[in-house]
């Protein structure tokens, strides 16, 4: 998936990833560039520094993996309902 | 708890929270965490943590109420999301490797921005993301340094504060209100810090070597000006103690303060004595007349020229004079010209020197700097309209001086004369006497000079060639040194014979140690700071002349200042057991 909002993945769309992805028994992670980090982690995430246009890649592994990875995939596409 | 010694230079007790005043530069205080200190700073830590998160917490109150419709209260949510996930990191790392919570915040924090920098960059996006992680970092690092709230809330607590030193701008900008007590790492008696704590009244220790290292911000200390001791993280036991003598020392100022307030200056056999306060600003007025001071003995004119960046224009200079003139409606005022010289960094105004004690300073500098000078003059003569203003100069060390300065005085009054400006035509006009000669020969400065005011900090420096803030040699500086009582004398002597008033307003004379001593010199006007006030009142009013001449010819026979306090001591705490 793209990070298509205009700000990146700054703190706010962070937040509410890492929200979402506290609600899952699985292990989400995301990865950039051969960085992998957890999408429970705003700290993590941020230091992605994901800007606008960046490839990013998400794999779940758990019970609910599946759920995981479409939510997540939902709010980023949705522009994390910030724009 | 640790144990540390300083010089004591402002009496009391107080116990509080440290603040660490160089926090700004976030020195790392080296300190590992003792084993047995682990839970308790992890316990700090965590304290720091919610008090942050509230800090916070209140910021998106104040956002959703401002701007309902943003959405930038959701960066502060996010600030709150990432404290909250530092803490077991942090944690961690205070019970594995004992660093303080100070050190393990930063040490996280910096890895985490390391990571953001170490690649490029070209939208500017991870820099962005540097600045909330900074920001983070600055909030936690501030509540554990003990900084809590400051400007925002105004709701800040008091607090010890700690700094290696205190240059006079950085104590101009403290809210004097808000602090508890001074330590500091360098300085001696008569540094600023300690001149300005006994003003106040706020008990001061300094000279305590790299205290700043051995004390992180919020930890509990307690701090005796009285003893010159440091006491960090006290023990139950310990701060039990304390807190009872806090309570007491605090209850003796405040039934002394109030047992003088209405009580006139004098002493046992009647004879009136002036007792008057020397303040940095005009606003300490209010507090001197509330001591009970019966005018103002020194009036310190340095602080126009920190403050600004820009020089004070007349019109400044003459709103400050005559709020003090005014707030001590129709008691004499006392206003010292410009005091400085290289050892004060002001407003790059004095050059350096490699001898700024024996430079270009006082009137010496004010005849190099004529602007300065005039404009001085011309606010001071202006102000003298409102009040009972009286004008002297500071480092005279020559007859000619005192001419030179009373010509440009003369002056500055035929100028506003032809202005039409009103201003006081008998306004006495003094000089200080701080320097060897001008004491020695102070009958010869007489003859020009209305009054003599002794500046002992300078005076007693000169005399015993000490630096009086150099610590490795603080115990060579001697008022009770015989040469200095013997110098002191003399000085009192040559007012009297020219029938000049002779006033003190160094140290010496606030301290109820050589109050009797003075007096029987002949010494009839006293400006301390004001705290010192209701001591001094309660000396002098307990002696009659006689026995203080009987104790000054005492004194005078000692052959050092050892002798000499030792029998001071001894005869004041007859006079005010609990000072000792």
């Amino acid at each position: 998936m793209t990070i298509q909002n205009a700000h990146g993945l700054h703190v706010r769309p962070a937040t509410k990833l890492a929200d979402l992805a506290g609600k899952f028994k699985s292990n989400v992670t995301i990865h950039k560039d051969g960085q992998d980090v957890s999408a429970r982690s705003i700290i993590e995430l941020l230091t992605l520094a994901a800007a606008h246009g960046t490839e990013l890649r998400i794999r779940a592994e758990g019970p609910d993996a599946t759920e995981a990875v479409d939510a997540i995939a939902k709010l980023v596409n949705s522009r994390f309902g910030l724009e | 708890m640790q144990i540390l010694k300083g010089t004591p230079v402002s009496p009391g007790i107080v116990i509080g929270e440290a603040f660490l005043l160089d926090f700004e530069e976030f020195r790392m205080p080296r300190r590992a965490v003792e084993p047995e200190a682990i839970e308790a700073e992890v316990q700090r830590f965590e304290n720091a943590v919610d008090r942050v998160v509230a800090e916070i917490s209140e910021d998106v109150k104040r956002l959703e109420e401002s701007m309902p419709d943003g959405d930038l209260h959701l960066i502060f949510n996010g600030h709150i999301a990432i404290v909250r996930e530092l803490v077991p990191t942090v944690v961690d790392s205070i019970r594995k490797y004992r660093f303080t919570p100070e050190h393990a915040v930063s040490k996280k924090i910096r890895q985490t921005i390391k990571l953001l920098t170490s690649r490029d960059d070209p939208s500017g996006f991870a820099a962005r993301i540097v600045a909330d992680f900074t920001d983070v970092e600055k909030r936690l690092l501030r509540v554990l340094f003990g900084r809590r709230g400051d400007s925002k809330s105004g709701a800040a607590g008091k607090s010890i504060v700690f700094a290696r030193d205190l240059t006079p701008s950085q104590t101009m900008a403290l809210d004097r209100t808000k602090i508890l007590g001074f330590v500091t790492e360098f300085g001696g008696k008569t540094s600023h810090t300690a001149i300005l704590a006994r003003a106040h009244g706020i008990p001061a220790v300094v000279g305590i070597a790299d205290v700043t290292r051995e004390v992180s911000g919020g930890d509990t200390v307690i701090v005796d000006g009285t003893k010159g001791i440091l006491i960090v993280e006290p023990d139950g036991e310990t701060l039990k103690k304390y807190r009872a003598l806090e309570k007491s020392f605090i209850s003796f100022e405040k039934r002394t303060a109030e047992e003088m307030r209405a009580q006139p200056s004098e002493t046992r056999d009647g004879i009136a004595v002036a007792l008057l306060a020397n303040i940095e600003l005009p606003e300490e007025a209010k507090g001197a007349r509330e001591f009970g001071a019966g005018g103002i003995g020194l009036f310190r004119t340095e602080f126009l020229y920190f403050d600004a960046r820009n020089l004070p224009t007349e019109k400044e200079q003459f709103e400050k004079y005559r709020s003090v003139l005014q707030a001590m409606d129709g008691r004499p005022v006392t206003i010292r010209a410009l005091d400085i010289g290289a050892d004060k960094d002001v407003a790059g105004i004095a050059s350096p020197e490699r001898n700024p004690f024996l430079g270009l300073r006082g009137i010496r500098l004010l005849f190099e700097r004529m602007d300065l000078f005039r404009t001085q003059l011309r606010a001071v003569l202006r102000a003298s309209a409102f009040g009972k203003a009286r004008l002297m100069f500071p480092m005279i060390s020559t007859l000619e001086e005192v001419k030179q300065a009373k010509a440009i005085v003369a002056d500055v009054r035929e100028e506003l004369d032809a202005e039409g400006a009103s201003f006081d035509p008998e306004m006495p006009i003094g000089v200080m006497i701080e320097v060897p000669s001008a004491a020695i020969a102070a009958d010869i400065l007489c003859s020009e000079a209305d009054f003599l005011s002794i500046g002992t900090n300078d005076l007693v420096q000169y005399v015993m060639a000490v630096d009086r803030v150099n610590e490795k040699i603080a115990p060579l500086y001697q008022p009770g040194h015989p040469a200095v009582l013997r110098l002191l004398r003399s000085v009192i002597d040559a007012g009297a014979r020219a029938e000049r008033p002779v006033a003190m307003c160094g140290e010496m004379s606030g301290d109820p140690l050589f109050t009797a001593l003075l007096l029987g010199f002949g010494l009839r006007s006293f400006s301390v700071v004001p705290s010192a006030i209701p001591e001094v009142k309660k000396v002098l009013r307990s002696v009659t002349i006689a026995e203080a001449k009987q104790i000054a010819q005492d004194a005078l026979a000692l052959p050092d200042a050892h002798q000499v306090v030792e029998y001071l001591t001894e005869k004041t705490k007859r006079i005010i057991p609990e000072l000792f």
